[in-house]
């Protein structure tokens, strides 16, 4: 039943390609993704805790010992209803888009078919085949309907959109050729360690490859998946691409693709290659091992992006390098090993993608489709407060969840994840903290001068600016987010009850038996 | 025995045979029936017949390879079939029928039946050149199809362009055969034999003569002109960039799958004992440190020399260079797995090519050959840009299409053929620069999804034919990428 989820996303593209008329292609659209969303929260209802749901398994490619394996446990679950979720938001927040509408809708259905296949992949080279599947469409999201700040000289603008497109698109298949690397070495090291070559996960998760072996394939294929999830020093493609994407692809790329970088970071680097995580036995610079590098570079990202954030006069790269700074916390939780920090990294991969959404979805829609700028000293005169208040109320609450306000998605997890580091790197767990402060310095300065800016002196004192109202749709799309962070916010079980007995699964026993503490 | 006078029954080779017989035959009407009956017709008219009875042969001879058998050989290797090369004679087969498919609308020339003829006639050429484990018989295959392929290449009469291609790629075509000679005469001196097996058997002493890396390096000098990979690589832009459209298309697709086949075969049937080893740390002297030489090269300088790139087909020439460096890790492995992986890399990427330069032919009459001037060709012709993107995304390796599963499978290949991963470095090279090829095929599909129209072109007409073979080859593309083992199955890999 599951694997509709993929199948309808892939029928639904070519519908919305063939569809009629711009509304039916948006309507056709429309419920690809809520057929998607119901049938990820119908399978999460349904399921049983630890079990692993098979979906699919059938020979694909015999000769390779490759098999069509789709299979779901809590963490996947939890990313698909992620995936349901934004997915349909980002249809409802990009209902304006007027210019070749089939075929954006069919760019974006693909896209999001190609990310609930990875969430599904029991078998790496299937899981890669989606994970790429993901790339060429986000490509030509950002490429055709791209925005671009209004200063930018009339010549440029196209072009700097397919620069960040173009950026987007060889980061992504950059990381993903260090991935396909590694992918072929597991290969040919199953062959010759159980005798049969095979990429199932689960059967891969269960050899115990040599430690030297793990020890080059873990930071490789690690590195691979992170530069997707927007590690620094890799993240430059993330703003720039965030910045210059249509609202809905923002919103997918911050909300969704980014989670299939860290997805790829737990699925694949550490539940096959734990041992990658052990202790080098000799010291660097201070690094004792590939975890200490991992963690420093989360931490880094987590201050730099927020203190990038701090100074931009661009409202979207403010969110832009906001994501890269809740992404390091998705990185640092990875890295504490303990089951409370996993546990919250991938939380907060679900956190961060609804919030992400949120935030993008207010920036890019709301304020930027209607106010026609994005720099943060021409829209603070606007007073956005008066002229949209929705989107203002929509901000505020979307802000609170993103500094970790309690009651929110954003606090579970970036709580469980300090916790985990507090437990194993503890200093870091205070860098995580001043990256949090930080944080709330730049959400409170963007909340503050986009939307209760200072009337500007020479602005006639009566009259604000007039702006079209804010539409059903977006209406709808942001209640969605909003309902989906508060209620993991109020009863985060919801998704725990998910994650937690999933790590506790036979799959992670290597990551348990090796540096788990 | 003397190796040159082996005996052989005549009967049984016209037996083995038949597919290549009629597909001379279909040639040999081809051409009188266009000197005689057709003279006074239309050109459309002969294009028409020619097309037709050229298509009519190439079925045939398909169905004649059905039912031969697939074990039978002549003494002295001079033809061997095996289940091999069975497949190899059908994609041939099947490949110039595409070709014929797509010059129904050429316009280059009014000299049909000479042009249908040398196709068909270079097609016979490759169906012997990949049944042959004869070193004679390899080099008269060699040269009939290097000829064939001169004058395609030259066939447009009125273009100062193609004729200087078809020059310089005659004049690089002989250097190179020569090289080749100069090899094959070295083995057989060393070797006493013309027929690979025994050469492999003769050479498997326990030392070498050093005249043996001599004879191997002009073997990989002559061979590595026909496959274009670098540094030999020179003619291979301008031939692309000079040649009529479909010509360049069937340079670049079934003369590719046969010299591809028969440099395997003489490296890895005869030059077996003198294999060496190209792993870090454990190099020890063979043809494979060479080709892993010519591959690492081939790779880097094909994929960054596209990147300037602005025509075209000089980008798709530049792209087949790199494309070479990723075949020739197959014949690297040297494994019955790396021989198949070859196969299926050159099969499916022959499928992609001759749909590319197919898009080309149908876009030569508006004047299409720079990258920008495909700009709002999403909008004028959106089945013709889908197709080209396919066959580009396939060229860079992009799942679910046949080029992902031909890289993956190759690379696989040719890392298990060390052990301990000798040659991870090379395959790590081989990604990166598989990276980089995704720019310059982005860069072409940018200009023609992106890039808004220039002005209000007219949608773009083409014909029904070639728009047909486009599909079938898109199909193709998307089907063995989906379900590869469809022609892993034939490859001999269970």
């Amino acid at each position: 039943m599951l694997a509709w989820t993929i199948y309808v996303s892939f029928l639904g593209a070519f519908a919305a390609r063939m569809a009629p008329s711009k509304l039916a292609a948006r309507i056709l659209a429309l419920l690809t993704a809520l057929a998607g969303l119901a049938l990820s929260l119908t399978a999460l209802v349904q399921w049983q805790p630890g079990n692993l749901v098979t979906v699919a398994d059938v020979s694909w490619i015999p000769q390779l010992g490759i098999s069509y394996h789709l299979a779901a446990d809590g963490i996947s679950l939890t990313l698909l209803l992620l995936t349901g979720i934004a997915a349909t938001a980002g249809i409802l927040f990009s209902w304006n888009i007027n210019q070749r509408t089939q075929e954006f809708f069919a760019f974006y259905l693909v896209l999001i078919g190609g990310v609930y296949g990875v969430f599904l992949s029991f078998d790496l080279f299937l899981l890669f085949v989606f994970y790429e599947i993901a790339i060429i469409p986000k490509y030509f999201l950002i490429a055709i309907w791209g925005s671009v700040p209004r200063d930018a000289a009339p010549g440029q603008q196209g072009s700097q959109r397919e620069y960040a497109a173009m950026k987007l698109a060889l980061y992504s298949f950059g990381g993903s050729a260090l991935v396909l690397a590694g992918m072929v070495a597991a290969w040919v090291l199953s062959g010759s360690v159980t005798g049969t070559h095979t990429l199932d996960l689960q059967t891969l998760a269960g050899i115990a490859f040599p430690a030297h072996f793990q020890m080059w394939a873990f930071p490789l294929v690690f590195l691979g998946f992170a530069v997707l999830a927007g590690m620094w020093p890799f993240h430059t493609w993330a703003p720039t691409g965030h910045a210059a994407a249509p609202t809905a692809a923002s919103m997918l790329l911050a909300g969704v693709v980014m989670k299939l970088g860290a997805y790829g970071c737990l699925r694949v680097a550490m539940m096959l290659f734990p041992a990658g995580l052990n202790a080098w036995g000799f010291h660097i610079l201070g690094f004792g091992s590939w975890r200490d590098v991992i963690a420093v570079l989360a931490l880094i990202g987590i201050v730099y992006g927020a203190s990038v954030a701090l100074v931009q006069r661009d409202f979207k790269f403010v969110i832009g390098y906001s994501s890269v700074s809740h992404m390091g916390f998705v990185l640092l939780g990875l890295m504490t090993l303990t089951r409370i920090g996993l546990d919250g990294a991938v939380l907060q991969m679900f956190s961060h993608g609804i919030i992400a959404g949120l935030l993008f979805a207010v920036v890019g829609r709301m304020v930027y489709d209607r106010a026609h700028t994005r720099q943060l000293s021409e829209l603070s005169p606007m007073r956005l407060a008066h002229v949209i208040p929705f989107a203002a109320v929509t901000f505020v609450l979307a802000a609170m969840a993103s500094i970790g306000m309690p009651g929110f998605s954003g606090f579970v997890a970036e709580f469980q994840i300090i916790v985990g580091a507090w437990r194993t790197l503890p200093w870091m767990a205070a860098v995580a903290g001043v990256g949090i402060l930080i944080g709330i310095a730049f959400t409170w300065r963007a909340l503050t001068t986009v939307f209760f800016g200072e009337r500007a002196a020479h602005a006639a004192a009566d009259h604000d600016h007039t702006l079209p109202p804010v539409t059903l749709p977006e209406k709808c799309g942001a209640i969605l987010l909003l309902a989906a962070t508060l209620v993991v916010g109020l009863y985060p079980a919801i998704l725990t009850r998910l994650i937690l007995p999933s790590l506790n699964s036979p799959l992670f026993q290597g990551l348990r038996n090796g540096a788990w503490r | 025995m003397n190796p040159l006078t082996a005996s052989v029954s005549y009967s049984e080779l016209l037996r083995l045979t038949w597919p290549e017989i009629a597909l001379t035959l279909a040639g040999i009407l081809v051409l009188a029936l266009d000197l005689t009956v057709l003279r006074r017709t239309t050109l459309a008219a002969r294009l028409r017949a020619g097309v037709g009875i050229a298509c009519a042969g190439c079925i045939a001879a398909i169905f004649l390879l059905g039912y031969s058998d697939p074990f039978a050989s002549l003494p002295a290797g001079m033809f061997v079939m095996t289940p091999l090369t069975h497949v190899v004679q059908t994609a041939l087969l099947a490949l110039a029928i595409f070709t014929l498919l797509l010059s129904f609308s050429i316009r280059f020339t009014s000299h049909v039946g000479e042009y249908c003829a040398l196709l068909l006639f270079a097609t016979v050429a490759m169906m012997f050149l990949v049944a042959t484990q004869n070193l004679l018989l390899i080099f008269v295959a060699l040269e009939f199809l290097s000829l064939s392929l001169y004058i395609l290449t030259g066939f447009d009469k009125h273009s100062r362009q193609s004729a200087e291609a078809a020059l310089k790629y005659f004049l690089f075509g002989a250097m190179s055969a020569g090289f080749l000679l100069f090899g094959m005469s070295l083995l057989y001196g060393l070797s006493g034999s013309i027929e690979l097996p025994k050469i492999a058997a003769a050479l498997s002493g326990p030392s070498q003569d050093p005249l043996l890396w001599v004879a191997i390096v002009m073997v990989a000098v002559g061979f590595g002109f026909k496959i274009a990979a670098a540094p030999f690589h020179l003619w291979a832009p301008d031939a692309y960039q000079g040649a009529p459209t479909v010509s360049a298309g069937f340079l670049a697709s079934s003369s590719k799958v046969a010299s591809f086949f028969i440099f395997a075969q003489v490296v890895v049937l005869g030059l077996s004992p003198a294999a060496g080893g190209g792993a870090f740390r454990a190099w020890a002297p063979g043809w494979v440190p060479t080709l892993i030489l010519i591959a690492a090269l081939s790779m880097v300088v094909g994929n960054l020399a596209a990147l300037a790139q602005t025509s075209l087909r000089r980008l798709l020439a530049y792209s087949a260079i790199g494309h070479a460096g990723y075949m020739l890790l197959g014949i690297i492995a040297h494994s019955p797995r790396g021989l198949s992986a070859l196969l299926y890399y050159v099969i499916t990427y022959a499928l992609a090519v001759v749909g590319a330069f197919g898009i080309l032919g149908a876009l030569e009459s508006e004047g299409i050959d720079r990258i920008a001037d495909l700009a709002g060709l999403s909008r004028r012709a959106p089945g013709l840009a889908l197709c080209l993107l396919i066959f580009l995304l396939s060229l860079a390796g992009i799942p679910p299409l046949s080029g992902f599963f031909a890289k993956f499978y190759i690379f696989s290949a040719a890392l298990a053929s060390e052990p301990h991963f000798g040659l991870l470095w090379l395959i790590l090279l081989a990604v990166a620069m598989s990276a980089v090829s995704l720019y310059y095929y982005l860069r072409v599909l940018k200009a023609a999804y992106v890039a808004p129209a220039p002005k209000d072109l007219p949608k773009l007409r083409t014909a029904a034919a070639t728009r047909l073979t486009l599909w079938v080859l898109a199909a193709l593309v998307v089907l063995l990428g989906c379900a590869p083992s469809l022609l892993l199955n034939s490859l001999g890999i269970r």
